[in-house]
């Protein structure tokens, strides 16, 4: 029983942290638009967390630069267990523009295991509203 | 006298939208001291551009930052304008203006949210945000993206302007106007709102002007400085407006600045819907390249001003290009500005100045050399060469 309310509860009411590992802000400013009312995401429950601690679901945007990677890892190691990430934008993906760069490690799912993927440079909040929404299909 | 603690905040904190490290020391609730670490964010796009030719480099430069891409490609379009001695048309440099001014107005709608948020004030953020939709609308209809918008290209723009997109740009100024003049109300009465940013990350005008500030930021501490008038570019040697100082030197006057300025813009895009030039908007014929040579260009960008230099070698691909986002001019002022107040002013003074972090993270420093296991350059050897390099090349002695 309590399985099934666990569930119920992770799928209605995601809690989100969005953690910029590099991004040139764009991803970062359509992530808070799609929160705000003009998109509303919380109308899927979708909630923006301070703490990794209290988080279901990372967002994360920018290819990962050589810097951030060990912080990234850790925060992904905070997060209490059942964990999603979501690489927002191209270059979260795969690098984008900038893959190939010294500094850069091309996408971030080199550095931790990646659920979900949107592309787009940047991405649309309404891709990313469809984006949290099909991860909540597959939940 | 109390003990002296170490806060760490950052990379990963919830008054940060980017990763940067900032060590505060501590007495009670006092800030005595602040120090930062910036290079989260470091891409090496300075180096990426060196082997991109002039127009690939412009989609690396846009995404230096996502808040003020077109200005980062105005500046440097400006600087390689200089370089080919190409005449931008009139209405070129019109439109380029024009979405300038509307990236202004959404930079400066999106800080005035965040410093709402900061101060635990989400309803204004809420509200702001909104309002920002107004014109994101019409940047999205005219460049066809709603933040990267890759609107600029060398010798002109590369859209045309509609007469019917130009009435919907019209139409939203109003409106816009009517509800600036509200936030400045907020700002400027509502007692808590006022509590809360009035005396905090106090900087004095010669402080201001010793650390070099730049936008909004210097203007606030009462510094008259702006590229748009002292350095005329684009078509603003054309527009009548305004550069907004306050005396303040507080965030409070930020607040004001900032919400007087975005008046300021909503006026000049009237101006300049109203007197758009007929003709070619982009120059017909540019050579692919470019001269040797070197160029600086400024821009005034929504946090300040924004430096790009480019250097050629007479090839397709620029040799050098550096850029000095305005947030760098700015940081060390505002770690000093939070010396002296409370722990709980910490995210509204360092927000204050707009900081954008992947704008600054220009270079990261290898601190020791892992061959010869040494520091590569230190700071004093690195002055003395600045200044020995003056004196053989220049005769300058200092």
């Amino acid at each position: 029983m309590f399985e099934g309310l666990k569930r119920w509860a992770r799928k209605k009411s995601p809690w989100v942290l969005h953690f910029n590992s590099g991004a040139c802000n764009a991803c970062d400013i359509e992530i808070l638009a799609a929160l705000m009312p003009h998109f509303d995401l919380e109308r899927f429950g979708v909630l923006l967390k301070a703490t990794p601690r209290h988080a279901d679901v990372l967002l994360c945007s920018g290819p990962a630069t050589r810097q951030v990677a060990p912080r990234l890892k850790r925060i992904y190691e905070q997060m209490p267990e059942p964990k999603f990430v979501v690489a927002v934008g191209a270059c979260a993906c795969s690098g984008g523009a900038f893959r190939g760069g010294y500094n850069i490690l091309d996408g971030v799912d080199q550095v931790i295991p990646v659920s979900a993927y949107i592309p787009g440079c940047p991405i649309k909040p309404e891709a990313l509203i469809d984006g949290v929404a099909k991860l909540l299909g597959k939940i | 006298m109390p003990e002296t603690i170490h806060l760490p905040m950052g990379p990963q904190h919830p008054f940060l939208k980017e990763p940067v490290k900032f060590d505060f020391d501590i007495q009670g609730e006092e800030i005595v001291g602040a120090r930062m670490n910036i290079g989260y964010n470091h891409r090496g796009l300075e180096k990426l551009c060196e082997d991109r030719n002039y127009y690939q480099c412009m989609y690396i430069l846009e995404r230096i930052c996502g808040i003020c891409s077109h200005s980062h490609t105005t500046a440097f379009c400006q600087a390689t304008e200089k370089l080919l001695g190409l005449e931008v048309p009139k209405r070129g440099l019109y439109l380029r203006t024009l979405v300038c001014e509307l990236e202004r107005l959404h930079s400066h709608l999106l800080w005035l949210g965040v410093a709402a948020h900061e101060v635990g004030f989400d309803t204004l953020f809420m509200l702001v945000w909104r309002d920002r939709e107004l014109v994101m609308d019409p940047l999205e209809e005219i460049s066809g993206n709603r933040v990267n918008y890759a609107f600029n290209t060398i010798g002109g723009v590369r859209r045309d302007l509609s007469e019917e997109q130009r009435k919907k740009i019209l139409a939203i100024l109003q409106p816009l106007i009517d509800r600036l003049e509200y936030y400045a109300n907020i700002g400027s009465n509502e007692p808590s709102f006022e509590a809360r940013i009035r005396g905090v990350g106090k900087l004095s005008k010669e402080h201001a002007i010793e650390m070099c500030t730049v936008g909004p930021f210097a203007r606030a501490s009462g510094v008259d400085r702006d590229s748009r008038r002292d350095a005329p570019h684009a078509a603003y040697p054309d527009l009548e407006f305004k550069v907004i100082t306050n005396e303040e030197c507080d965030v409070f006057g930020r607040v004001l600045v900032r919400v007087l300025e975005m008046v300021e813009s909503c006026k000049m895009i009237k101006q300049i819907l109203d007197a758009l030039p007929e003709g070619e908007f982009v120059a017909p014929k540019v050579m692919r390249r470019v001269p040797a040579g070197t160029a600086i260009s400024y821009y005034e960008a929504p946090r300040g001003e924004d430096i790009h230099y480019v250097r050629s070698n007479g090839s397709e691909k620029p040799e050098r290009v550096k850029v000095r986002a305005p947030t760098l001019a700015n940081l060390e002022a505002a770690c000093e500005s939070v010396v002296g107040s409370l722990v709980a002013d910490i995210p509204i003074a360092i927000a204050s100045i707009d900081p954008c972090y992947s704008c600054t993270d220009r270079t990261t420093i290898a601190l020791t050399d892992r061959r010869r296991g040494r520091r590569v350059t230190t700071w004093g050897e690195l002055r003395q060469y600045g200044i020995d390099w003056y004196r053989r090349n220049r005769g300058a002695h200092f």
